[in-house]
């Protein structure tokens, strides 16, 4: 343990990628159903950093991977938000709740 | 001359007149449907009339027996090597002489019914549906095979269904006709059962090789007189089950109930069904198995002597009570198919011992002239009359002199009055049974006597008793208050000159059972018995009946309870229904339908309703949020990997 | 304990922490804010790794861009001062046990795992050699994928429009 090593980032992203999925499963309003899906991208950009760093540090593979994660979670943030405007001239609200119009 | 192909038209010009009226006569020829018709079968009584005249006369005999010939055949639907059924024309002294009979009959009516079916909306179906009947029936005569026959028994049934319930606004109507195809086809499942035994233990359908394997000493022969069911041999069996359907289609005892209300058809249809076709088709099939039933199935033809006789002596009571004309024909057709019948059953097979057989065919042609003639004066009276009640008529042989005559020559055949047609059949039939059975033949005599009586009576009530009143008064009186047309007439006479005549055929020298020609006696000492009991039965009814007396009523009324029975025919047909609605439908009917809707559906409701209750417990699983989508999806793929990884391995 | 130990240590608990307080707070805009906090965490994770480059596109886009733009929407929909509900009591705690217990299993793994790392020479990430390899032809070149989300932009843009713009109806 007086090195960090990959485990340690890993062991970080994990956690990170859980604490996202358990965003996305609890909170009730949309946008903050938003916020854990960024942090669920993150947990994958730091992963891709990491391996690149410890085991492929001849190739820069991960690191592109990672910019263009970025880039899509841009574009899908911002759709995700006109989405959500959309849904709430109808609805009112942005309780994800209130949304269950496929329902049986 | 023994190109036989032509034969095979005289079935096919009925059934390509049936399908070319039925499909376009209404339509395109309504009024020339009748003339087509009668065409068609004009030509097919020309062969017929050709090809009896080659078989009797030309070819057919060899050696001095008549052969039975294959004419036409054709293997249609083959089961295993043994067991085929094939469409074939059969050749034989019966055969021969029924498509005669039938084909000359039907022409007679076809002939007729142009007059009397003038106007009918319906005129064109009317002729279709006889040329279908004419060809069923020739069809059922030429079979060749047990299976043939059995088909177009069925479509003579089919036929008479149609044709019994032609007018089928009436309610009667349609009930008669119904009546008789449930009664016919329930005595076909006899017939269908005896074919079956029959065809199994001899494995074969054709007929000819059916006979001789049965006939002869061997292993089929012993194979099916050996298995026994029942204490009977299974031969019995197959014989009293075939005879079962023939007792069914010729209205003999228990299955006799439908003929009297066939009636509601058309007078010709009862004429050509009723009197001269189909109801002898049941004797045509014992004759056909003849063979069998005489050289190896002798209980078998005991039972068709005495149900024979049964049915012969019920009719005849019953005739003598009714007043309805055309009930009186029908229950006297059946007293006469009775006689045909029990002379089948009295008779041997061999030379002379055969003239029972010689004898019921002799009745069978015989009895078609004058019953169908019967028939068709009747059928004349009633549409001048426009009733079929015997108080509505009276002294009509003034109005309507021929129909009077060829009537008259008509009732004296039937009695068996010297010289007339019906004097030597029947003489024939009681030498027969005196030979064999002296039971059958005092009861044949009586029976005998009553026939004479009941025509008579029928004559009588008729023609003379009173004076006519017409019941039409605004009835544009003056253009009926003649006999009736032409074309109706024509039949009449023709059929009157054949009854005078048609018994010096020397029948016995062309049909005999086993097909040697044998020489019939006339023993003046015999015959002179049945002559004077048929003459005083002959002055009874004219004693009764010429004039209008209060003697019928007083015999009726000291035979109280025996005459109500027998005017209400002994109560048959309460009886049987009686035994279906209370029995049947009560025990096996409604218990059959309980188990059907509370179980067999039940059980299909049951399933349906418990995947709608198991559907409604978890369709809440689709509740259309998000998250819980996300935790399904979640935790499914946790446990996937769970399960892959720790136990695939 | 080194520094760099203790500095990282400090870091991941920036992020985590972070994290959590944002999926659990019940204030939106605390929640936005605790994002921030672990977006910077996590930009200060690629410095300690190295890679400026990535961490400097962290900053400008993710938290200069998407946090920005959440708080935007939260301004939108007119939640920015309330006091959000409580989760479902079930759904909350399913998923926290489900996520710990993922959490574990997938450090097993991990554990488990031995990583072996090539032994060739490092290509350093510097500008220049991220430019070279992205828009070079050659194998190990991104020019394609850039250009593919060059247009995924500009589609998710006019996407945005057509799906966020208000139809006046006519009256």
């Amino acid at each position: 343990m007086n090195e960090i090593g990959l485990e340690h980032i890993l062991f970080v992203s994990t956690a990170l990628f859980f604490i996202g999925v358990f965003g996305f499963l609890t909170r009730k309003n949309m946008i903050t159903m938003l916020m854990a899906i960024e942090l669920i991208l993150n947990s994958v950009n730091i992963n891709f950093i990491a391996f690149n760093k410890y085991l492929y540090a001849d190739k820069l593979d991960g690191l592109f991977f990672t910019i263009f994660i970025i880039a899509i979670a841009a574009a899908e943030a911002s759709v995700a938000i006109a989405i959500i405007i959309h849904l709430y001239r109808s609805l009112k609200s942005i309780d994800v709740d209130d949304a269950d119009l496929m329902k049986f | 001359m023994l190109n036989f192909n032509y034969i095979a038209l005289i079935p096919l010009l009925p059934i390509i007149s049936f399908l070319i009226i039925g499909l376009i006569g209404r339509r395109y020829f309504p009024v020339f449907s009748g003339l087509l018709g009668t065409l068609s079968l004009l030509v097919s009584f020309l062969l017929s009339a050709f090809v009896a005249y080659q078989y009797f006369f030309e070819f057919g005999k060899v050696d001095g027996v008549y052969q039975q010939i294959i004419a036409l055949k054709y293997v249609w639907l083959q089961f295993s090597p043994n067991i085929a059924i094939d469409m074939g024309i059969l050749l034989d002294p019966i055969s021969v002489m029924m498509i005669v009979i039938v084909t000359f009959i039907s022409l007679m009516v076809h002939i007729y019914s142009i007059g009397y079916m003038h106007g009918e909306p319906r005129y064109a179906t009317y002729y279709a549906f006889l040329s279908l009947f004419t060809f069923s029936m020739l069809g059922l005569v030429l079979s060749s095979n047990i299976f043939q026959i059995y088909i177009f028994w069925e479509l003579v049934g089919v036929s008479s269904f149609l044709l019994i319930g032609y007018y089928y606004e009436k309610p009667s109507a349609v009930a008669a006709s119904k009546k008789a195809f449930i009664v016919t086809r329930f005595a076909d499942l006899g017939f269908l059962i005896g074919i079956l035994v029959l065809s199994y233990y001899s494995e074969t359908l054709d007929f000819q090789t059916l006979i001789q394997r049965l006939t002869t000493e061997g292993s089929y022969l012993s194979g099916i007189a050996g298995a026994s069911f029942l204490g009977c041999s299974a031969l019995t069996w197959g014989l009293v089950l075939v005879f079962a359907g023939g007792a069914g289609k010729s209205a003999m005892f228990p299955f006799h109930i439908w003929l009297p209300d066939a009636m509601e058809g058309p007078t010709p249809v009862s004429a050509l069904i009723h009197a001269a076709t189909m109801v002898v088709a049941g004797v045509y099939l014992v004759a056909r198995l003849f063979p069998v039933f005489s050289n190896s199935g002798p209980n078998a033809l005991e039972v068709v002597a005495y149900i024979g006789i049964f049915s012969s002596m019920l009719a005849a009571i019953i005739a003598c009570t009714q007043t309805d004309i055309k009930r009186v024909l029908a229950y006297s057709t059946m007293s006469q198919i009775g006689f045909m019948m029990f002379a089948l059953g009295v008779s041997g097979y061999h030379g002379e011992e055969g003239v029972g057989f010689m004898a019921s065919m002799f009745h069978l042609f015989t009895h078609s002239i004058f019953k169908a003639l019967l028939f068709l004066g009747a059928g004349a009276v009633i549409h001048y009359v426009h009733s079929n009640e015997m108080k509505d008529m009276g002294g009509l042989r003034k109005l309507m002199p021929i129909t009077h005559i060829t009537f008259l020559l008509a009732c004296l055949a039937i009695a068996g009055i010297p010289p007339f047609a019906g004097f030597f059949s029947k003489e024939e039939i009681l030498l027969a049974c005196w030979n064999s059975n002296k039971l059958i033949f005092g009861a044949a005599v009586l029976t005998a006597g009553l026939t004479a009586f009941y025509m008579f009576r029928l004559y009588f009530s008729i023609f003379w008793s009173k004076e006519y009143k017409s019941h039409n008064t605004n009835h544009d009186a003056d253009a009926h208050h003649g006999e009736a047309p032409g074309t109706m007439l024509l039949p009449l006479i023709i059929l009157g000159g054949l009854s005078v005549v048609a018994g010096f055929v020397p029948f016995s020298h062309l049909v005999t059972a086993d097909g040697l020609a044998f020489e019939t006696e006339f023993h003046l000492g015999f015959a002179i018995g049945p002559i004077l009991i048929a003459v005083s039965a002959i002055i009874l009814a004219w004693y009764m009946y010429c004039k209008e007396s209060i003697v019928p009523q007083k015999i009726a009324d000291s035979l109280k309870g025996f005459y109500t029975a027998a005017y209400r025919k002994f109560y048959f047909d309460e009886i049987y229904l009686f035994i279906t609605k209370k029995i049947v439908f009560n025990l096996i009917g409604r218990p059959a339908a309980w188990i059907d809707k509370n179980i067999f559906d039940g059980f299909i409701n049951l399933l349906a309703s418990v995947t709608e209750s198991i559907s409604e417990s978890i369709k809440s699983l689709q509740s259309g949020k998000l998250q819980e989508y996300a935790i399904y999806f979640f935790a499914g793929t946790l446990g996937f990997v769970l399960l892959f990884i720790y136990l695939w391995a | 304990m080194n520094a760099s130990q203790i500095i990282f240590y400090c870091i991941a608990a920036l992020i985590i922490g972070g994290g959590i307080l944002a999926v659990t707070t019940r204030k939106i805009f605390r929640a936005a804010v605790f994002l921030l906090f672990s977006l910077l965490g996590i930009a200060a994770l690629y410095f300690y790794l190295n890679y400026e480059f990535i961490a400097a596109v962290q900053i400008v886009v993710y938290v200069g861009g998407i946090v920005v733009l959440i708080i935007f929407s939260v301004f939108l929909t007119h939640a920015s001062g309330d006091v959000m509900k409580k989760p479902v009591l079930w759904r909350a705690v399913f998923s926290a046990l489900a996520a710990a217990f993922a959490t574990a299993l997938t450090m097993l793994f991990i554990t488990e795992q031995h990583f072996v790392a090539t032994g060739n020479t490092v290509l350093a990430p510097t500008v220049k050699n991220i430019g070279l390899q992205m828009l070079s032809t050659t194998e190990h070149g991104y020019i394609l994928p850039f250009e593919v989300v060059s247009m995924l932009l500009l589609a998710a843009l006019i996407g945005c429009i057509v799906i966020a713009i208000k139809i006046k109806t006519k009256e």
